[in-house]
C-alpha cells in the first residue's frame, strides 16, 4: 500500500530525531519532512508524474537505510572503472568516507555531518520549492550526505566519481544519497554518479544532488545509469549557476528498471551557459523518465539541449522539458531537442517540449520527433550485403554515439563506448 | 547471368513496371535509357529488393537463383550491387566501417574466410586508387556533405569493394563534371571481366562513349519498347524519344 511506505519513513524521521547526528540541517529537513508528508509520493494524478507511476515501486516493504555488508571484494567489483578517478562510494545511501578516496587536491570531500556546517547549511537545499514531494523525502534523511567542495581557482581534472551502491542480496533496499556539490570562483570538477546494485531484490534509490556555480566555475556531470533490472532510480539534480558560469550535463541511462530524472537547472546570473545531453537505450520492460527545467532567470544566457532516446522491446519512455524565460531574461538563447526511435511496435514514448517565456528579446527553438529507424538507411546498408540486424546495430550506434561525441572526458568517452557496445550486443 | 521474365511490379496500386523482359550475358554491359519516369529506377530498386515495390507477377533469376526470394543482403552477397540515383547520407556512419562489415558479411555469405583489418586497408587503398577517391572522405558519415559528384564516385568505390557480378548503376553520370565522369567510367571499365555484367542507367549518350554498352534499351511506361545496340543511343541523343513514344503508343491502343 501506498501508505506504508511512507508511514514508515515517517515514523522512521522521529526516530531519527531523537538521535545526535539529528541536529544536522534540522530545520532543513523538518520543513522538508512536512513537505513529503503533505505530498506524499508522486502518483499519476500529479502532471508532472502522468506517465511514471511509481505505485508498484513504492508498494515494496524495504529496509531502510540497512547496514552495509558487502565485503572488500565486493566493493572492489562494485566499483571498479577504467578510469583515473576519485571514488566517493555510498552504500545503500549512506556515505562512507572510509572506503571512499578523499585525499584529492584542490577539492574537500567530506561527510555532511564533519564538513564546513556555513557551506552545508547555507546551500543545502537552500530555496529549494517542494513542488516534487521526492527531493523533500531525500533532504528530510540528508544527515549522511556527502559534500563535495572544489575550492577557488582549482581544476580537479580527475573525475569525482560517486558510487550509489545497494545490497539487496537479502532484502529490498530503500536508499537516498545525498550530494552538495559547490565549486567555487573559478574552479572546475568533473562529477560522475553511477548506481550499482548487488542482488536480485529490488533496489529504490532516490538521490539528490545539488550543485552550485560560482563565477567563473565550470561543472561538467555525467550520470549514468546501467544497473540491474530491479533497480528503481530517481535522481533529482539542482543546479543552479550563482554566477557566470557553465554547467554541462549528460545523462545516459543503459538499464535499470523504472528511472525517473529530474534536472533542474537555473541560469541565476548573466551570461551562464547550459548544456544538457540525455541518451536513454531501453529494452524489456524499462521505462526511463527525463524530466528538465531550464530556468532562464536572468539576461544573456544560453542553453543548449539534446536528447536521444532509443527503445526496444515494452520499454516506455517519457521526455519533458521545461524552459522558463523569465520577464527579465533578455537575449536568452535556449535550444532544445529530442529525438526517439522506437524499435518495436511495443514500445511507446511521451515527449513533451514546454516553452514558458515571458520575455521578447529572446531566441529559442525546440523539436521533438518519434519514429523508426530511417527505412532508407536501413536498405542501403542492406542492399551492400548488411544483414538487417547488424544494420539496426549500425543505425542505433551512430544516433547513440552523436551524444557520446559530447562526452568531453576522453576515458569516460572510451568506457561508455564499451558499455554501450556492450549494452547493443 | 540475368533472366528477367515479364516483370510487374506496382507501388501503392500504380502498375509502374508492366512486363519487362531482358536477358543479360556475363560480359556484356546493357544500357537503359528511356524518359523521365519510365521506371528505370524502379526496375534497379525491384532488382536490388526495395520492399516498397510490390512484384506481381513474373521472375527474376541471377546465375539460375530465383533472386526475388532473397532478402536484400542477400542479393547483393549473390553478387547484385545497385548503384544509387539518389545516394543517401547517413550520419554516424562511415563508408569504411560499414563497408567491412559488408565485406565480411558477403564473404562468410560466400564461405569465405573474413578478411583481417590489415587485408581490408591494403584492398581499401588499392579501390581507392581506383576510383581517385579521398581517405578522408570514407572516414566521414557516409555521404554527409559529400558533393553531388563525391557521393557518386562513393557509390563507385563501394562497389569496387563488393566486386558484384552484376552492377546496376543508376544514373551514376548525372552530376559528374568531365574528369570525375572519366574516372567513374574508367573505374567500372577495369572492374570488368568476362564473369560480370553491368547495366548503366542514363539519359546521355556521353557516358557511353567511355562505358561501350553491347546493348541499348528503351524503357517506356513500364515496358521496353526498343531495343538495339550502341548506335541506338547516338539516334536517340539526335531525335529524343518521340519517335518511340509515339511508335510504343501505337501499338499498346
Ligand atoms: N513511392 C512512390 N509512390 C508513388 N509513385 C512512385 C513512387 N516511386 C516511384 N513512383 C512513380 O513511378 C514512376 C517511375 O519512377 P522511376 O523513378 O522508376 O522513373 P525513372 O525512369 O527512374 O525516372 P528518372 O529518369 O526521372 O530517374 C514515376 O511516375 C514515379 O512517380
Ligand atoms: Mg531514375
Amino acid at each position: 500500500m501506498t501508505t506504508e511506505l511512507k508511514e514508515s519513513l515517517i515514523q522512521h524521521f522521529n526516530t531519527l530525531e531523537k538521535t545526535p547526528s539529528s541536529a544536522l540541517l534540522v530545520d532543513t529537513r523538518k520543513e522538508a519532512i512536512s513537505a513529503f508528508q503533505e505530498l506524499g509520493f508522486p502518483t499519476t494524478k500529479h502532471e508532472e508524474w502522468k506517465y511514471t507511476n511509481l505505485k508498484n515501486t513504492i508498494a515494496k516493504t524495504y529496509a531502510i537505510e540497512s547496514a552495509a555488508t558487502f565485503s572488500a571484494e565486493d566493493i572492489k567489483t562494485l566499483t571498479a572503472l577504467p578510469i583515473d578517478c576519485y571514488k566517493v562510494i555510498f552504500v545503500n545511501g549512506i556515505f562512507s568516507p572510509s572506503l571512499s578516496t578523499i585525499d584529492a587536491a584542490g577539492v574537500t570531500i567530506e561527510p555532511f555531518q564533519t564538513s564546513n556546517q556555513e557551506v552545508v547549511k547555507n546551500y543545502f537545499a537552500k530555496n529549494l520549492p517542494y513542488n516534487d514531494s521526492m527531493v523533500a523525502l531525500n533532504v528530510a534523511f540528508a544527515t549522511a550526505g556527502t559534500l563535495i567542495h572544489v575550492k577557488a581557482k582549482q581544476h580537479v581534472a580527475k573525475p569525482i566519481v560517486c558510487f550509489y551502491l545497494s545490497d539487496v542480496r537479502s532484502a529490498n533496499v530503500f536508499a537516498q544519497p545525498s550530494v552538495l556539490v559547490v565549486v567555487e570562483e573559478a574552479a572546475s570538477a568533473t562529477v560522475v554518479e553511477l548506481n550499482r546494485s548487488l542482488g536480485s531484490n529490488t533496489a529504490f534509490t532516490n538521490a539528490f544532488t545539488h550543485a552550485i556555480l560560482k563565477k567563473e566555475a565550470y561543472l561538467e556531470q555525467y550520470k549514468i545509469q546501467n544497473d540491474i533490472d530491479n533497480s528503481n532510480f530517481v535522481h533529482n539534480s539542482q543546479i543552479v549557476h550563482e554566477g557566470k558560469s557553465n554547467s554541462y550535463t549528460t545523462t545516459i541511462t543503459l538499464n535499470g528498471g523504472l528511472v525517473r530524472n529530474n534536472l533542474n537547472i537555473t541560469l541565476g546570473a548573466e551570461h551562464c551557459e547550459a548544456y544538457l545531453n540525455g541518451l536513454y537505450l531501453e529494452k524489456g520492460a524499462q521505462h526511463v523518465d527525463n524530466h528538465t527545467l531550464v530556468d532562464h532567470a536572468m539576461p544573456n544566457c544560453y542553453s543548449n539541449e539534446l536528447y536521444k532516446g532509443i527503445l526496444d522491446g515494452k520499454s516506455t519512455g517519457v521526455f519533458n522539458g521545461k524552459i522558463w524565460v523569465r520577464k527579465d531574461a533578455q537575449k536568452t538563447n535556449a535550444f532544445q531537442s529530442n529525438k526517439n526511435i522506437l524499435l518495436s511496435k511495443e514500445a511507446s514514448v511521451h515527449t513533451k517540449p514546454q516553452l514558458e517565456i515571458f520575455a521578447d528579446d529572446v531566441k529559442c527553438s525546440h523539436g521533438a520527433t518519434t519514429g523508426q529507424l530511417d527505412p532508407e538507411a536501413m536498405f542501403y546498408l542492406r542492399a551492400r550485403g548488411v544483414g538487417e540486424d547488424k544494420a539496426k546495430k549500425m543505425l542505433v550506434h551512430a544516433i547513440a554515439f552523436d551524444v557520446l561525441d559530447k562526452v568531453k572526458h576522453d576515458e569516460l568517452r572510451a568506457y561508455l563506448e564499451q558499455e554501450i557496445e556492450e549494452r547493443l550486443k | 547471368m540475368l533472366s528477367i521474365k515479364n516483370l510487374h511490379a506496382r507501388i501503392e496500386e500504380k502498375e509502374i513496371l508492366r512486363g519487362i523482359n531482358l536477358e543479360v550475358k556475363a560480359g556484356e554491359v546493357h544500357a537503359i535509357m528511356g524518359p523521365n519516369g519510365s521506371g528505370k529506377s524502379t526496375l534497379a530498386s525491384v532488382l536490388a529488393g526495395r520492399s516498397d515495390y510490390e512484384v506481381t507477377s513474373g521472375s527474376v533469376t541471377l546465375n539460375g537463383k530465383d533472386l526475388l526470394d532473397l532478402s536484400p543482403e542477400d542479393r547483393a552477397r549473390e553478387g547484385v550491387f545497385l548503384a544509387f540515383q539518389y545516394p543517401i547520407e547517413i550520419p554516424g556512419v562511415s563508408t569504411i566501417n560499414f563497408m567491412k562489415t559488408a565485406v565480411n558479411e558477403i564473404r562468410e555469405y560466400r564461405g569465405q574466410e573474413t578478411m583481417d583489418a590489415v587485408s581490408f586497408l591494403k584492398l581499401m587503398k588499392e579501390k581507392m586508387k581506383l576510383v581517385e577517391i579521398d581517405e578522408s572522405l570514407l572516414k566521414r558519415a557516409l555521404n554527409e556533405g559529400f558533393s553531388g559528384g563525391e557521393k557518386k564516385r562513393n557509390e563507385i568505390f563501394q562497389m569496387a569493394m563488393l566486386e558484384p557480378s552484376l552492377a546496376i548503376l543508376d544514373e551514376t553520370d548525372s552530376g559528374l563534371d568531365i574528369d570525375a565522369l572519366r574516372i567513374v567510367a574508367n573505374g567500372v571499365n577495369k572492374l570488368k571481366t568476362p564473369n560480370n555484367a553491368t547495366i548503366v542507367v542514363t539519359h546521355y549518350q556521353r557516358l557511353l562513349d567511355y562505358i561501350i554498352p553491347d546493348f541499348v534499351h528503351v524503357l517506356y511506361k513500364g515496358r521496353i519498347v526498343k531495343s538495339g545496340t550502341k548506335e541506338l543511343a547516338l539516334e536517340l541523343e539526335e531525335k529524343g524519344y518521340d519517335w518511340i513514344k509515339a511508335e510504343a503508343d501505337a501499338q499498346t491502343v
